[in-house]
């Protein structure tokens, strides 16, 4: 009915949904994002030099509350070996964000970004994500979602990272 | 015999591939908007509750009046 090279480009075609390429940053391809703090705008490549751990938050994401007491310790333990953790925020409505920073202060830098539009650069998959960026620019980990079994692992990355 | 098959079939489905029948998807940290109450298919929980009590009541059957206003509505 229909000839073997049709039939065969017919098949490839379908074939073609299963098609998914994850979402994967070769060293140099992690996105120079902007975003806008309480100090004014912060561009990712002008913290090069530290180690950064960008973490993507909302206020409805109930891990955070458990990420952001582990984050304060964090940053209060390594920021003078240059440990830079920057909490970018997605939600739509920023005073949701104040609230939550009411219940959870931060002492890390926190950015807000409604647009979504830094989220969209690193292709954030889950609520909340983290990526683990070392002083030359190159993403060293990503952890989607968060999870308190999990915390002395990502710290010894961190500690590995922030002493070379 | 060929073209047939390619307009009819083939070029439907490419263009429903490409669009994905939604074309913005629902961004992960954008979920939160669709956990909105307003958001929920049925507006009025309560009524519905209360007449699906008298349409199981009256039909001595229950069932078929979970889907709001979407799905296939094969039930």
């Amino acid at each position: 009915m229909l000839n073997p090279s049709f039939r065969f480009t017919l098949t490839l075609l379908s074939l073609a949904c299963f098609a998914w390429i994850p979402p994967v940053f070769a060293g140099d391809d992690l996105p120079d994002v902007t975003v806008t703090t309480a100090q004014g705008s912060l561009r990712l490549s002008e913290l090069r030099g530290q180690v950064v751990y960008v973490d993507f938050w909302a206020s409805w994401c109930v891990p955070c509350r458990k990420s952001f007491p582990w984050m304060n310790q964090l940053q209060q333990q390594y920021s003078k070996q240059g440990l830079k953790i920057v909490a970018i925020n997605l939600d739509k409505d920023p005073q949701l964000a104040k609230q939550f920073l009411a219940d959870f202060p931060a002492n890390f830098t926190v950015a807000y970004d409604p647009e979504g539009l830094s989220a969209t650069q690193f292709k954030v998959q889950a609520m909340p994500t983290s990526y683990v960026i070392d002083r030359q620019g190159k993403l060293q980990a990503t952890h989607l979602g968060f999870r308190e079994k999990d915390t002395a692992a990502m710290e010894a990355e961190i500690k590995a990272l922030v002493s070379k | 015999m060929q073209s047939k098959v390619l307009f009819r079939v083939v070029v439907p489905f490419l263009i429903m591939m490409v669009t994905a029948c939604s074309l913005q998807p629902v961004q992960p940290w954008e979920r939160d908007i669709l956990a909105q109450k307003k958001m929920q298919l049925d507006p009025y929980p309560i009524d519905a509750a209360l007449d699906e009590h008298t349409y199981f009541s009256k039909e001595a059957s229950r069932g078929g009046a979970g889907v709001g206003g979407g799905g296939c509505g094969c039930n």
